[in-house]
């Protein structure tokens, strides 16, 4: 039942100098599927995997449009997603009402991060179980910033959370240093390359499996669909030989033990 | 109640220029005569207030808040006008909504990003932009003198013609109410930033009129 006695609730340390309720809650962001966001000198881009919970459900959607201005993508859990998007769609909101100004991206990834800070250190809290890829574009440019259960944020230039994300990871490293000076569609392509890296071997990227979302100076946060949407995956699937690997250095997805990938039908919190 | 009159504000070509005597009356009398009524509002805006002086106390110490947190945010988002105007009458609205409102009329003034900047807000939160704008008595004497001078001509109006023209608009005023007084400050908002001058004194004539020529004498 227990891995040990001080895992109990996320006020107590265990002698080595951890709180093991907040490590849980960071192993829920690695049960959800990959997410990658990443940006350019003009814009910012996620790109996200999404679960089917069936043969006969639809894929759930990752990304969430917080304003005009800003999106996310989430990895973990559905319904902790929904009530930090709520809250940041209401600073938004309060931002636009109170000052007529789009709310500074950073502001609002603060704002959250302190939300989600309390609750690793109030007795009968838990920790969210979700982690969270903000892209948006203010008066200081394009950002990507990670919100992590701890309460942590960190701000990129490209990242990548949710299962099997350490290969997307790799690519990204190997190439961010083209993205400051990439087009929209280049950059998109990185993030769709990067995200198909995280695939199974027999996967392949379809447009209900993954989303992508742009925001940028004079773009407004869109989430692709359709044609343009189909021609990036495309691209990348069938132009490029498809198969992971061929364009970057063979990475350890081997490595993944199969507790990091459980059956999404067996996944009763809905992780995403 | 102690309460100041009039504030004058115009666009001119290189920003905006604002201009408010330094009266602050209790009453009909004269009570505080050394009271700055145009303030900055960090790096690019400008306010100045006719009405309750320590209502404007009291915006200036929320205003101040504001800049406080985005000091301590450091993160290279900075209150310009258009946000400091808009925050403005939104406290105004939600007071007057309360009941209980701020009895000033404002003019927030100011210049950033190569644009210039000028707007009202009132006790019950009403806003608009204009090239000329004018509060208090103001808004019946001065009006339409500024108006004359800088409507249509925003672009070419000199900053020497424009501090004419308040001067002469705030004379006009001096002669005419009763609740004004001759010492005032210029302010300004344009690329280099903002500047509110020290208090100077308005020259005006005093002798009798039936000896004044175009006054009554041939």
């Amino acid at each position: 039942m227990f891995r040990n006695q001080y895992d109990g609730d996320a006020t107590t340390w265990s002698p080595q100098g951890r709180i093991h309720q907040v490590e849980y809650a960071m192993e829920a962001v690695k049960q959800g599927s990959a997410a990658v966001g990443l940006r350019s000198n003009t814009h910012a881009v996620l790109v996200s995997l999404n679960r089917s919970f069936g043969d006969l459900a639809t894929h759930k959607e990752k990304l969430i449009k917080i304003d005009g201005h800003m999106g996310i993508a989430f990895s973990g859990l559905l319904s902790d997603a929904r009530i930090l998007s709520s809250f940041m769609r209401r600073e938004a909101l309060t931002s636009k009402m109170l000052y007529d100004r789009s709310v500074p991206v950073s502001r609002v990834v603060e704002a959250i991060g302190n939300k989600a800070q309390v609750n690793t250190q109030q007795y009968g809290n838990r920790p969210y179980g979700v982690g969270l890829l903000v892209a948006g574009h203010d008066e200081t440019g394009p950002h990507i910033h990670e919100c992590m259960p701890s309460g942590t944020t960190f701000d990129y230039v490209a990242m990548a959370i949710g299962s099997r994300s350490q290969s997307a990871k790799t690519y990204l490293e190997k190439h961010f240093e083209s993205f400051a000076s990439a087009t929209l569609d280049e950059l998109i392509l990185h993030g769709v390359r990067a995200l198909r890296d995280c695939l199974q071997q027999d996967q392949n990227l379809t447009v209900e499996s993954c989303s992508v979302g742009v925001v940028g100076k004079d773009t407004p946060f869109d989430i692709l669909d359709g044609a343009r949407l189909g021609d990036f995956i495309q691209k990348v699937e069938t132009t490029e030989g498809g198969r992971r690997g061929a364009h970057a250095v063979p990475v350890e997805t081997s490595n993944v033990t199969p507790s990091e990938t459980p059956a999404a039908d067996q996944d009763t919190q809905m992780s995403t | 109640m102690v309460t100041g009159t009039s504030v004058l504000g115009i666009k001119y070509k290189d920003g905006i220029m604002m201009a408010a005597d330094t009266l602050a009356s209790y009453g009909s009398l004269a009570r505080f005569r050394d009271v700055q009524r145009i303030v900055p509002v960090g790096e690019h805006t400008l306010l100045g207030a006719s009405g309750e002086m320590s209502d404007f106390a009291y915006i200036q110490e929320q205003l101040d808040k504001l800049l406080v947190a985005d000091h301590l945010a450091a993160d290279g988002h900075t209150a310009g006008p258009h946000f400091i105007w808009q925050y403005l009458s939104r406290l105004m609205y939600a007071r007057r909504s309360r009941v209980n409102p701020l009895w000033n009329s404002l003019i927030v003034g100011g210049f950033r990003d190569g644009k210039r900047f000028l707007g009202f807000v009132d006790l019950q939160g009403t806003t608009y932009e204009a090239s000329t704008i004018a509060t208090g008595f103001g808004a019946y004497l001065g009006q339409p003198l500024l108006r004359k001078a800088v409507e249509g001509k925003e672009d070419t109006l000199t900053k020497e013609e424009a501090h004419k023209l308040l001067v002469d608009t705030l004379r006009v005023l001096y002669y005419r109410d009763a609740r004004s007084l001759d010492k005032i400050q210029i302010a300004t908002a344009d690329a280099s930033g903002v500047s509110v001058s020290e208090p100077f004194k308005l020259d005006s004539d005093w002798s009798f009129g039936a000896d004044i020529r175009g006054y009554g004498a041939l």
